[in-house]
């Protein structure tokens, strides 16, 4: 099941992936989005060579699909498939490939939340209870790529295949693994990446499309929400549910 | 070498909802006033993009920067206490206007009885209703000498309220407007309760039914129920905020000035008196000295108790010996409550942050505790304050926290699910208090606060309490299922609570177990005032603001009275 949902063509995954095939012209787009469909773990897939061999000149070149983040395609891939599985595409819509989230991450990390800009940082460095809260030397963006690596250790270990190669409910197996600390890590608790992967990716599925998740608002429309709104004043007392087809920040100038 | 600045009457540190009031009071009577605050300028025009969850709600883009400045915590004294490295439990202010730009506008007068809560209690009850453990005390200030006080803030606020309350202390004058809108939600709630036999009302609001011109001719404008409230500021200018109201009253009178960026380090002071604050700009890196005839500290809870304390002002509480008094009473808010799941859809995304509806049934000495085993207790509310994606995943118990029946849960149940909440009381113990860290220090070099603080049995039995009542409420509001809160265990600093934290400079009349007196004074420096929920003895059944508020409009009297007169004004 899961090897045919990682076996769907390219030109099949980029429609569900709402991007229309006919407008992909050079590398870029595929490029960036060609982690998801790699197969074997291994770097070397067709579009990995496009990626490489040039960048877009054409207007789609501000696409949200440039990684500013993650340089190693493996990774990402990785990153990818598991926040697939915490939010997966399912009837009522898309799943966290689809919205993007995964490149949501992937700015996020390249900025002031992978660098845990507003937070304390400095030493000692010392365990404490579970109360106490975070208490890392390591920012954001290193527990990332050291908890994506261990994933697929992890799954080696277990599996004796990289992550992208194993099954949806073995990668499950995986990702609970860490959920319950049973996995070492450096500097950080399993738990804890857990938990910062689970959350970033229900950011990247429901925050303003301008960030490089939620993608067409897809996310939105499969809660309900219907995002930037000026104002409730007629509708708040109304005794009806309201559907309201939502708006993103990123659409105002 | 620290440049000194030209001396001026009054010097306020921070600039939130008190360093706001005390600058509008002392600039009008003719004081120069300065405030000084570390955070940067802001207003209404700086929130033209603020429906954004992840950027304020997530990642809080309005509040503390944590890198320069945090608290140590742990829950018991035996532990090494840590840094709060990331914001949780509550989210500390930081810019114009403070908290007071991005807080719900819930604005509560406590209860007659949390002013004399000891005698009371001890009259009702016996003297051993609550162990020795307990520092419960009187406040040393009572409702019906506060009144005026909440008056003013609410007609300087324009609170919009119904005043249904049974339970509320007298009043000299009705809201200055009406009450929010009653949505289906909060009708349900209505009535569900009176069913039940308790009294609802409309919660008192700071997000405004209607345009609201104040005293000062401060226009405050009719709420959009746009529900991006609470961690947000207005971009309507209709959550009544400092930046919208006292700040540009103070401002007009030609007394006001206001340094950004700059972080005070330093109360000083010399043979009894305060002559001034020192702080460090911190875009320039340099250091100034601001002396003042009068400084009053407005810098929240945290910041009033910890620049005494490294400023050497004031006996630091020893919960050994039970003696001293800087740093003890520090309470917080207890939160009981319920959640209910529900066939039909709500608009759970439309609200304002204070829209809401609330029993006072359960709050105070309000019901007959003489068969429980606590005291006090909670307001007891529904609240539609718009609920955004990325933090309102509301799923059944056991159902798992990621995943495909995660997903589908947490879609269905968004405009599905209802919570009641209270704001629960917070009694004072011995064990709970704010001291110096002697590990860690902020950027300028200067010690951290620290936080000792866990639940008590008297918390336990309270949120255990009221969260069955919540149960039966949400089941007669017609739940499907009906989920109470966990019963308490450790205090956790990780997940968000709330920022009503209280106590460390409390009030009283007594120096030897009170920081400063009924008018904000410090016992050990006549010139130097400390204001804020850091006054409260414990914290009532209610968010603070209101009290504190009131406190600041005292505490301003207070100010104007010492500079013509001097001395103590006790
Ligand atoms: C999300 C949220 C929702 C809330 N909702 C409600 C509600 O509905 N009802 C209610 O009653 N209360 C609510 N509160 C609490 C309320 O906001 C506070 O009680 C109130 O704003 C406190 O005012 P203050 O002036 O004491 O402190 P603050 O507003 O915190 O202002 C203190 C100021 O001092 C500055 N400062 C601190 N230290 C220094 C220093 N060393 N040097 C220079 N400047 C310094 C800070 O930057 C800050 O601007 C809420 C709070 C939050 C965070
Ligand atoms: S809910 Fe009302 S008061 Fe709150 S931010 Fe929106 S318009 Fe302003």
């Amino acid at each position: 099941m899961a090897d045919e949902k990682k076996d769907v063509s390219r030109r099949d995954f980029l429609k569900t992936a709402g991007v229309a095939t006919g407008t992909l012209v050079g590398g870029g787009v595929i490029g960036g989005l060609i982690g998801y469909n790699m197969k074997g773990g291994g770097t070397k897939t067709a579009g990995d060579s496009a990626s490489r061999s040039g960048g877009r000149k054409d207007e789609g070149a501000g696409s949200p699909n440039g990684r500013m983040f993650f340089t190693n395609d493996h990774d990402f891939s990785v990153l990818s498939e598991a926040t697939e599985r915490i939010f997966p595409k399912d009837d009522l819509g898309p799943g966290a490939k689809d919205l993007g989230v995964p490149y949501f991450i992937d700015h996020q990390l390249a900025g002031a939340y992978g660098n845990n800009e507003k937070e304390y940082m400095q030493g000692p460095f010392l365990a404490g209870q579970a109360t106490q809260g975070y208490q890392s030397r390591l920012r954001r963006k290193e527990i990332f790529v050291q908890g994506i690596r261990k994933m697929d250790d992890e799954a080696k270990k277990r599996f004796d295949k990289s992550f992208l190669d194993i099954e949806g409910d073995q990668m499950d197996e995986v990702i609970t693994a860490f959920q319950k600390d049973e996995v070492e890590m450096e500097g950080v608790a399993a738990g804890f990446f857990f938990r910062l992967l689970r959350s970033a990716t229900l950011e990247g599925a429901y925050s303003d499309p301008m960030y490089g998740g939620n993608r067409g608002m897809e996310g939105w429309k499969m809660k309900g929400f219907p995002g930037h709104q000026m104002s409730y004043a007629d509708k708040v007392d109304s005794k009806e549910f309201q559907k309201i087809s939502p708006e993103s920040l990123g659409g105002q100038h | 070498m620290a440049k000194t600045l030209e001396k001026v009457d009054v010097v306020t540190v921070g600039v939130g909802w008190t360093g706001g009031i005390i600058a509008a009071e002392c600039a009008k009577a003719g004081l120069k006033v300065v405030g000084i605050e570390r955070g940067r300028e802001r207003g209404t025009a700086d929130y033209q993009r603020v429906h954004d969850e992840y950027r304020y709600a997530v990642r809080y883009e309005l509040m503390q920067d944590l890198s320069k400045e945090t608290v140590t915590f742990r829950n018991k004294r035996d532990q090494q206490a840590l840094p709060m490295r990331t914001m949780g439990s509550f989210l500390l202010g930081e810019g114009l206007g403070g908290s007071g730009t991005h807080w719900n506008g819930h604005t509560w007068r406590f209860l007659p009885y949390d002013f004399e809560i000891k005698s009371m209690t001890d009259k009702k009850y016996g003297k051993d209703k609550l162990g020795p453990e307990y520092l419960l005390r009187d406040w040393g200030v009572t409702y019906d000498e506060l009144e005026p006080y909440y008056d003013k803030l609410e007609y300087l606020m324009g609170i919009s309220g119904d005043g249904k309350n049974p339970f509320q202390g007298k009043r000299s004058r009705e809201y200055p407007t009406g009450p929010m809108k009653k949505t289906p939600i909060l009708e349900r709630y209505e009535k569900a309760t009176k069913d039940l036999g308790y009294n609802p009302f409309m919660m008192p609001s700071a997000n405004l039914s209607e345009a609201y011109t104040n005293p000062d001719g401060k226009t405050i404008n009719a709420c959009q129920y746009c529900g991006f409230c609470e961690r947000f500021g207005c971009e309507y200018g209709a959550k009544t905020s400092p930046e919208i109201t006292v700040i540009p009253t103070a401002k007009e009178t030609g007394n006001y000035d206001i340094k950004f960026h700059s972080n005070v380090v330093e109360v000083l002071h010399e043979g009894g008196k305060a002559t001034g604050v020192r702080y460090i700009n911190w875009l320039s890196g340099e250091e100034y000295i601001q002396p003042a005839e009068v400084v009053v500290l407005t810098s929240y809870v945290m910041n009033n108790a910890k620049l005494l304390m490294v400023s050497g002002i004031g006996e630091m509480y020893d919960p050994d010996t039970g003696k001293g008094t800087l740093g003890k009473n520090y309470c917080y808010q207890i939160l009981p409550g319920a959640t209910g799941f529900f066939d039909e859809q709500f608009n759970t995304f439309m609200g304002a942050g204070s829209l809401g509806m609330t029993i006072d049934d359960f709050n105070g000495d309000n019901f007959d505790h003489s068969d429980l085993d606590f005291i006090h207790g909670g307001s007891l509310s529904i609240t539609q304050t718009g609920s955004r994606p990325i933090e309102t995943n509301p799923v059944p118990p056991d159902t798992p926290a990621w995943g495909a029946e995660f997903k589908k849960a947490s879609i269905e149940n968004y405009t599905r699910s209802l919570s009641i909440g209270a704001q629960g009381s917070s009694m004072p113990h011995r064990d709970n208090y704010l001291t110096l860290d002697k590990k860690y220090k902020d950027a300028y070099g200067v010690p951290l606060l620290q936080l000792t603080y866990n639940f008590t049995d008297q918390d336990r039995a309270m949120h255990k309490y009221i969260t069955e009542r919540a149960v039966e409420i949400m089941d007669k509001m017609g739940a499907k299922q009906t989920v109470g809160r966990n019963p308490l265990t450790d205090y956790d600093i990780v997940p968000y609570q709330t920022t009503h934290n209280t106590g460390g400079t409390i009030l009283g009349t007594d120096p030897s177990d009170s920081v400063v007196n009924k008018w904000h004074q410090h016992w050990d420096a006549e010139n130097l005032f400390v204001v804020g929920a850091g006054n409260f003895s414990h914290n009532g059944g209610y968010n603070p603001t209101g009290t504190v508020g009131a406190f600041a409009y005292r505490c301003a009297e207070g100010i104007i009275k010492y500079s013509k007169e001097g001395g103590s004004l006790v």
